[in-house]
């Protein structure tokens, strides 16, 4: 048995096997090599368990989801022993001098390339695919045991670190909890975990090379620990605290259907922030009153072209057809910064948090936004939208966007298009924003204040820095005071205004916030209740 | 050398699995089975050039088969158009 401790971001314990995440796209090094043969004999071992491996996947898809569908899992196979394809491998392999998994990668990168350039959807997407058969070869050469997320039973993910990306793509009916050596409690990691209510610990100092697929593990949030391969004594003391855990939150189920009003009869409204499609049960599972934050860029993250204007449309419509009537609240892309995506071709910046970024690129690159644009402007048809933009700090980027929009709304008019302009208002993110937030206010229809964003630019510290954990005090007066001067220039102008950072779910402030007249709370689905219990429970006058 | 033409009559053309199946019905024979459309051309046991050539529905496509047992391969491949393409 083998307790470690690390930093808890969500309160929970569960038990169950481990699975054991390595990077997937491994880090490809080129190295030098003496004996080209020998390489080119590990690529064909490597072929023949890539083959193996969509085989099995094959049969197993065959039997769940039908031929069409694990038609690719053939086609996969016939890819890998596409003779252009392997000659371009040994090519480089025996001119260059490389080992197979540098030849493979530039292989693989060549040929998808190849693809993404044509002027047809279909086989622009078989760029995927090509790189999809490339990695598996590079993880077979590395000896790197892949996951497969659909023969996985619900399982303990434990990792280095998770990147969006590869969140994104997790079955999340299948995560019990997640452990990582790595990232910080504002990480996406940290924010996945409080969204899908599921137990979570960061700064684990565990060996990769220890920990096996397979372990059962316990993830103890309220201690903060993380226990491998449990004594006997241990699992029973567990399987009791899981049973008591399970009835509070029963407890707390029966405020579903409840207002979110004080003793003393001043309400507040409790939203839902979610990051996709999928996430919308969680929304409605925890009766959260509307979603005021959809992070949009989970449209754009994990896939190689960006997304069509029909897809982001259906999305939204979607979305806002399942609410049904409530409000939500639709940020337009945040991407740069921490959330990178290779078809955008942004450079590396030396300070992402204060780089090129969210409205920024939507205004310098005009295209992508106007087809998101379009589609929400559709979209709004379907419900209750509000769109918000985000990363806001001078009143002439209100004007820009609001030109676009005019341009948007002119041209769907013209094309006889049905289509329906929603409130629209902003993030208030930035210092800056908050200075002029009585000039923003006259300008937008409301403000939603991002306190992960806006506390790490008033206190100066890198939200992804893990060594500043310690500095980074949430509830820094600096934060509080803008806080109430964001709501009360919104109020004088007569707009509303809500928190959707992290900072919202922080049971601590829920009343300071109620008293300051916030009024909306946008929280992980996981914190609706808790947030409401807490309303219920105060009086708002003093 | 034989040399057939053939309109492509799949909804989303010379796509993957026909394109692979196709690859390893031609790998049998000896000859040589080249695909070409408005210049471009791929021999059809290449299965990533094949698809390459992006051919969609509607497309006309010329199939040539050259080689020692190319009367086969020409009646395989023609077959394989038929049922499947």
């Amino acid at each position: 048995m083998n307790v470690l401790s690390g930093k808890s971001v969500y309160k929970g314990i569960v038990m169950g096997p481990v699975v054991v995440l390595k990077k997937d796209d491994c880090q490809v090094k080129r190295t030098k090599i003496e004996d080209a043969e020998a390489e080119i004999a590990r690529i064909a071992s490597a072929i023949e368990k890539s083959k193996e491996q969509l085989q099995a996947l094959y049969e197993k898809a065959l039997g769940e989801v039908g031929e069409t569908s694990a038609m690719i899992f053939e086609v996969h196979q016939m890819m890998l022993e596409d003779e252009d394809y392997l000659d371009a491998v040994y090519n480089i392999i025996r001119t260059e001098k490389t080992n197979a998994e540098y030849a493979v990668a530039v292989t693989g990168d060549n040929f998808a390339e190849m693809f993404a350039g044509m002027d047809d959807d279909y086989m622009k997407a078989r760029a995927a695919d090509i790189k999809d058969i490339s990695n598996r070869l590079i993880r077979n050469l590395a000896g790197y045991e892949s996951v497969d997320f659909a023969n996985m039973e619900p399982s303990i993910i434990i990792a280095d670190d998770l990147t969006p990306s590869e969140t994104v793509q997790m079955d999340k009916s299948k995560i019990l909890a997640f452990a990582t050596v790595h990232g910080s409690t504002n990480s996406h990691t940290a924010i996945l975990a409080r969204m899908m209510n599921i137990p979570a610990l960061i700064g684990v100092p565990m060996d990769l090379e220890q920990v096996k697929s397979g372990m059962t593990a316990i993830v103890d949030g309220f201690e903060g620990t993380v226990t491998l391969e449990p004594s006997e004594e241990i699992r029973a003391v567990t399987e009791a605290k899981i049973k008591e855990e399970e009835e509070k939150k029963n407890l707390l189920l029966e405020l579903k259907g409840k207002e979110n009003v004080t003793l003393d009869g001043k309400s507040i409204d409790i939203f839902a922030n979610i990051g996709s499609v999928g996430d919308i049960g969680y929304v409605l599972e925890n009766d959260a009153g509307g979603i005021g934050l959809f992070r949009s860029e989970f449209l754009y993250l994990g896939r190689d072209t960006f997304p069509t204007e029909e897809e982001q449309f259906q999305a939204y419509k979607q979305v806002l057809q399942t609410m049904a009537g409530k409000k939500v609240v639709i940020r337009t892309l945040d991407i740069g910064a921490d959330k990178q995506v290779d078809y955008f071709g942004l450079e590396k910046e030396e300070n992402p948090a204060l780089g090129y970024r969210a409205i920024r690129i939507c205004l310098k690159q005009p295209d992508i936004f106007r087809t998101q644009l379009r589609a929400l402007l559709r979209a709004a048809v379907y419900g209750n939208l509000s769109i918000m933009y985000p990363m806001i700090t001078s009143t002439e980027e209100v004007v820009q966007i609001y030109k676009i929009v005019d341009e948007v709304e002119e041209e769907l008019a013209n094309e006889e298009i049905p289509f329906k302009i929603p409130e629209q208002g902003i993030m208030v993110e930035t210092p800056a924003a908050v200075m002029i937030s009585d000039e923003l206010a006259q300008m937008v229809d409301f403000f939603s204040i991002g306190t992960n964003d806006l506390t790490q630019y008033t206190l100066a510290i890198d939200r992804q820095n893990e060594k500043l954990d310690d500095f980074y005090n949430p509830h820094h007066k600096a934060i509080l005071r803008m806080i109430k001067m964001v709501v009360d220039n919104a109020h004088k102008a007569g707009k509303w205004a809500g928190i959707c950072g992290e900072l919202g779910a922080d049971l601590d402030l829920t009343e300071e916030f109620v008293r300051m007249g916030v009024d909306e709370l946008s929280v992980a689905p996981s914190m609706v209740l808790k947030v409401r219990k807490n309303v219920r429970e105060m009086t708002a006058e003093i | 050398m034989k040399t057939f033409n053939y309109v492509i009559k799949d909804e989303i053309g010379i796509h993957a699995r026909p394109a692979g199946l196709l690859a390893k019905e031609v790998k049998a024979f000896e000859s040589k089975v080249t695909i070409s459309k408005g210049g471009k051309s791929a021999e059809a046991k290449k299965l990533m050039m094949l698809m390459g050539l992006g051919v969609k529905c509607g497309d006309e496509v010329t199939v040539t088969v050259e080689g020692a047992d190319e009367d086969a391969a020409f009646e395989a491949v023609k077959k394989f158009f038929e049922n499947n393409l």
